[in-house]
């Protein structure tokens, strides 16, 4: 099962986290804090996989993650989850991205919180994987896409918007 | 197109974002945010209604604030109010912030379930999806309570859309995570597992997980998985992967599912069903070829969903640990991987060799890549590696090895990162103590280990080399040498303080002959570190000095001129200050009888499971490494439907023992008349400090230590399967006056035991140790009664595991119930599979009847008298026999009181003469007994005279203490 997803920068700030087991909001934040540390002081070209940190849980589970640019995606996950499908599931999850932002970007991910929750909420359910071709979440996202157009258009106002 | 365009984003969000990011400082930010907050709720409480829009904005930048770590304590209520929207984008928005920021109010859930019901029952496919979404993200039992019924019926229901069905399999598998005891079993579970045969294939990758959690628990009722889960398999892996359309990923053919497959399939053992076994296996062997053909990408993304599957199939195989041919292939392919480009292939290759290494087909070929797993501890660059190097050589290591690995290990220690130091520590420890063929080089490789890590070793590491050297007397003398010099170093660790202290304490006579070690340098060179060092270690040299004391009378005063210095007289720390004082006072009024009894050496200790190893499991949770054998007997119990545990017992179970533990022993069988005994106090004492560690000091001569089986190897070697029973009578005797020890030795087992006797009541525990590095299979202890034995003596028991693991040891408890006076013993015949062959043991188990005797204390007046009644020729029995020990008078009064019976003091008029009573507590009567033993010196002969109100217990009783002098 999957614990929790965590997208952070180089510089530790947490730009989503999704948390599939309780823990308190301090908590969640020493987590997302623990977990940079661990993972941002390892070199490029070592493996994707390490043990989690104590808060987590411990040695019972793992982070596995990947470094693009200017982000971290880690995946936290106990030892049910195959470590190599995690890897290719942050793939496929960052490419869903890139196609639904076009070339998406750290920016992209400040500025749409709620799509980014919604793309993943397509591909992790609970902590477990619903879905992980692309095409399917990609048309998902898009009939979701259409559903608010088309409620906007009827009812959004044009007005003092702040 | 792209999915999301972004100029339609919120504007007044993305403008509180951007304010948010140009902030200077932690300050600024703060101050910004509460002003939005105020804002936010300002908005929420005014009479406006807002719409829908405007609430979906805050809503945004409430969970913008909240992942930037700030307590959102409102805005709940509009988020629920959101749920009961019509519109997508407003429910969606509701659901996303009530996901992310679950609040446990009972009120509120009580709404956010109504939403939910109203949904799940709209029957519109996206509304019901974000419901089960929310139930699967919010999974409480709550929730679990008021759709863990509903549910099912959504999921198997013929008309749900696809991508519901796949969403109400995850939610239902959530929900049976957080709460098992609300999802009912019941009809719709066949229909589950006929999903794996749907057409879609996020339907069958969804219903996979499901079934693999459910299968885990409930495996009977997911039985006819395991052949649907094969053809699916089949059905991938030999696919050409353009038929799987969208779920080919690099040229992998549905990658995800066919890993979960696997998955499912470890729930299982191998097939019964010989041709679903043979295509699984081909699919397996398919597996394995394919990861030889070149690479249809050179894309990353496509090797690894390639070995995803792999690793996986190899799981499966390692699981099922049947077919040898498949193993050593595993074994190969994993070889290959340990020298890979990718870290990480070679990361999963070490975990993977690492169960690998506990089967028995291939912990052989694994030992073969030992230079390739040092070599990875030496060069690997990232530490996650290391540690798995670090795990496989703990788990390839058996006695062949042991040297080198302990060697490579304390090696890699010196430059170790600080976080897994710990754990090395413990790992060497282990298997310097299991694989240890000559201790001294157990001792040089804790000591060594303290001098390189010493702030890593914890005390339950320093414990363990103390009793291990306290237990074995052929090292004593070496490891009173090693610690001497080790301390010599100018800086040394305190747990080297430590253990020196006590070492030499116990074992300091055993090198004082050498000048140079004499007792003063000795005691010079503890004192020397006394003042380095802190308060539990100074009171440890303090217990040190008054051994000294014991030790070597001549240097006695030095050490009361020490105790009573100032500094430790008047301590400000109360348990040094009451130790220099007791022990002062000790060393001047005891005389040298009593200080010697006091101060006598450490009786052995207990034999139980190695303290590190219970700490290390500790340490490193239950679903690691170390831990692999058990998970996989829990994983297969489980299948089993749980390991019943019935009494296996030859003997009649009639009725059953009162004795559930171990105080209850006592407290049930008082229903008798007679008086208590007058030991009762002894009942709550611990059950391994037993009578025979208590005779140990006053018999110094008797050689029963518990913990060096090359005694008891010495009288009973035996390699071969045999049928007959091993000597006999002899063990018998050992036992009739102690209740610990060796049974029997060989090779391969060492059988233990201890036990513990109340009246007619008894319990003894079996501990069976192997000694080996392999497995025992199948292995199955029975207890044999003859018919005329079953009648007068209950034994119950319940099965061990049939699997004992290399170097562990099991227990056995035996309830022992005596119903009339008996003869013989019974017999324990243990069966087992070591490697291919067949072992078979028979020996008999030392319950004797004087094992129920109540000592009786009485005076010479009363004793004559009684012995007087017991005149009738039946009662009496004499054996006059020749002395097969030295007769020393102590040695003989231990074993008295070992066998059972009061020892009556100045009751003989001939002081030379001992006599003995006692009661021996049967089911059904209570017989008395009294005993007389005549020594004469000159003649090295005894005479023994028994009688009892019964002859046969007069007749057996004689029998066996004739034996024993």
């Amino acid at each position: 099962m999957i614990k929790a997803i965590l997208i952070f920068n180089n510089h530790g700030k947490p730009r989503l986290s999704k948390f599939y087991q309780r823990y308190s909001e301090d908590t969640q934040q020493q987590i997302i804090r623990e977990t940079f540390h661990l993972v941002s002081k390892r070199d490029e070209n070592v493996c994707n996989f390490l043990e989690g940190g104590l808060l987590i849980g411990g040695s019972d589970n793992k982070l596995i993650y990947r470094h693009y640019a200017t982000l971290y995606f880690v995946f936290c996950v106990d030892s049910s989850e195959s470590e190599l499908g995690i890897l290719d599931l942050i793939q496929v999850f960052v490419e869903t991205l890139d196609k639904c932002f076009e070339n998406v970007c750290e920016l992209d991910l400040i500025f749409h919180v709620d799509k980014v929750h919604n793309i993943l909420s397509e591909m992790v359910m609970g902590g477990m994987v619903l879905e992980t071709n692309m095409n399917e979440i990609v048309t998902q996202i898009d009939a979701q896409n259409k559903l608010e157009k088309s409620e906007t258009f009827i009812f959004q106002s044009p007005r003092q918007d702040r | 197109m792209p999915a999301v365009s972004k100029g339609d984003g919120m504007r007044g969000l993305a403008v509180f974002i951007s304010d948010i990011r140009n902030c200077k400082s932690k300050e600024a930010e703060i101050k910004r945010i509460n002003k939005e907050l105020a804002n936010i709720r300002s908005k929420f409480k005014g009479d406006k209604a807002l719409d829908g829009y405007s609430k979906k904005k805050y809503v945004c930048k409430l969970l913008f604030i909240f992942l930037l770590g700030h307590d959102i304590d409102f805005g709940h209520m509009e988020a629920v109010n959101l749920l009961s929207s019509n519109r997508y984008t407003e429910k969606q928005i509701g659901y996303l912030f009530i996901s992310v920021l679950v609040n446990s109010n009972s009120e509120l859930i009580r709404l956010i379930n109504n939403a939910i019901k109203n949904d799940l029952a709209s029957r519109n496919p996206t509304f019901m999806g974000l419901a089960l979404h929310c139930i699967a993200n919010v999974g409480s039992r709550e929730m679990a309570e008021a759709f863990a019924g509903e549910i099912p019926k959504i999921l198997v229901a013929g008309d749900t859309m696809d991508s519901v069905k796949q969403s109400a399999a995850l939610c239902l598998l959530r929900l049976y995570r957080t709460s098992p005891d609300f999802v009912p079993m019941g009809d719709w579970t066949s229909r589950v597992v006929h999903l794996l045969n749907d057409q879609h294939l996020g339907v069958v990758t969804a219903a996979t997980s499901l079934i693999t959690t459910l299968a885990q628990k409930n495996p009977e009722e997911f039985k006819t998985s395991v052949s649907l889960a094969v053809s699916r398999l089949s059905r991938i892996v030999t696919s050409a992967s353009t038929d799987l359309q969208d779920y080919t990923y690099y040229f992998v053919p549905a990658p995800w599912l066919s890993v979960k497959l696997l998955r499912l399939l470890q729930c299982y053992p191998p097939p019964e069903d010989a041709a679903v076994r043979g295509r699984l296996t081909e699919c397996l062997e398919t597996i394995l070829n394919k990861a030889q053909e070149p690479p249809k990408s050179k894309k990353v993304q496509h090797s690894n969903a390639k070995n995803a599957v792999l690793f996986e199939a190899i799981s499966l195989i390692i699981h099922h640990d049947s077919e040898p041919n498949l193993l050593v292939r595993a074994c190969n392919q994993l070889g290959q991987f340990l020298q890979h480009r990718e870290t990480n292939l070679r990361y999963l290759a070490l975990e993977s060799m690492c169960t690998l290494a506990s089967s028995e087909f291939s912990h052989e070929a694994v030992k073969t890549h030992i230079e390739t797993v040092i070599n990875a501890l030496k060069t690997e660059r990232d530490v996650s590696v290391r540690q798995r190097a670090v795990d496989l050589l703990y788990a390839m290591c058996d006695r062949s090895n042991a040297q080198q690995i302990v060697a490579e290990m304390l090696n890699y220690l010196e430059t170790a990162d600080y976080s897994i130091r710990e754990e090395i520590v413990l790992k060497v420890a282990i298997l310097a103590e299991k694989y240890a063929v000559d201790y001294t080089w157990y001792v040089d490789t804790i000591l060594n280990l303290i001098r390189i890590a010493g702030d890593y070793v914890s005390e339950e590491v320093w414990y363990r080399v103390i009793q291990i050297v306290i237990n074995r007397d052929d090292v004593q003398g070496y490891a009173a040498k090693t610690v001497f010099e080790a301390l010599q170093a100018p800086a040394c660790h305190e747990n080297l303080v430590k253990v020196g202290g006590y070492i030499l304490g116990e074992f300091g006579n055993l090198i004082a002959g050498d000048p140079r070690s004499s007792p003063l340098i000795q005691f010079n060179l503890l004192h020397s570190k006394f003042h380095l060092c802190s308060v539990p270690t100074r009171a440890l040299l303090l217990s040190t000095y008054i051994k000294f004391v014991n030790l070597f009378p001549e240097i006695k005063t030095t050490i009361q001129d020490v105790l009573r210095s100032d500094s430790q007289l008047k301590n400000a720390d109360v348990e040094l200050q009451q130790r220099a004082v007791e022990y002062l006072r000790l060393s001047t009024i005891a005389s040298t009888d009593i200080l010697a009894t006091v101060l006598e050496e450490m009786p052995p200790f207990p034999e139980r499971e190695s303290s590190i190893l219970a700490k290390l499991k500790k340490k490193k949770g239950p679903g690691t490494v170390t831990d692999l054998e058990e998970i996989k007997k829990e994983r297969n119990s489980d299948v089993n439907g749980g390991t019943e545990s019935t009494p296996v017992n030859a003997s009649t179970v009639s009725t059953p023992s009162p004795s559930a533990d171990l105080l209850g022993l006592g407290a049930a069988p008082l229903t008798s008349s007679s008086p208590p005994p007058s030991t009762t106090g002894s009942l709550l004492v611990d059950v391994f400090s037993d009578s025979a560690s208590v005779v140990a000091p006053l018999a110094p001569g008797s050689e029963d230590n518990f913990a060096s089986p090359d005694l008891a190897s010495s009288e009973v070697v035996s390699e071969e399967p045999a049928d007959t029973v091993h000597d006999a009578d002899e063990l018998i005797h050992k036992f009739v006056c102690k209740n610990n020890g060796v049974l029997f030795e060989n090779q391969l087992l060492q059988i233990g035991l201890k036990s513990e006797f109340r009246q007619n009541l008894g319990r003894m525990f079996i501990f069976y140790g192997n000694k080996t590095s392999t497995q025992f299979l199948n292995f199955t202890p029975t207890l044999i009664c003859s018919d005329e034995l079953q009648s007068s003596l209950n034994l119950q028991t319940k099965p061990v595991d049939p699997t004992v693991d290399g170097g562990a040891q099991v227990q056995q408890v035996v309830n022992i119930e005596c119903i009339s006076d008996f003869m013989e013993a019974p017999i324990l015949n243990i069966q087992f599979r070591y490697g291919g062959t067949f072992q078979n043991i028979s020996v008999k188990l030392p319950i004797t009847l004087n094992k129920f005797f109540q000592p009786t204390e009485m005076a010479s007046q009363d004793f004559f008298q009684r012995w007087k009644q017991l005149s009738n020729p039946q009662q009496e029995m004499q054996n006059i026999f020749k002395a097969k020990h030295p007769m020393d008078t102590e040695i003989t009064k231990a074993k008295i009181i070992g066998f059972g019976s009061a020892l009556l003091e100045e009751v003989d008029p001939n002081p030379a003469n001992f006599v003995g009573a006692g009661i021996i507590h049967t089911k059904t009567t209570q017989i008395g007994c009294l005993l007389r033993l005549e020594p004469n010196l000159q003649a090295q002969m005894y005479r023994l005279t028994l009688r009892t109100s019964k002859e046969t217990v007069s007749q057996r009783l004689c029998e066996l203490l004739s034996e024993q002098f």
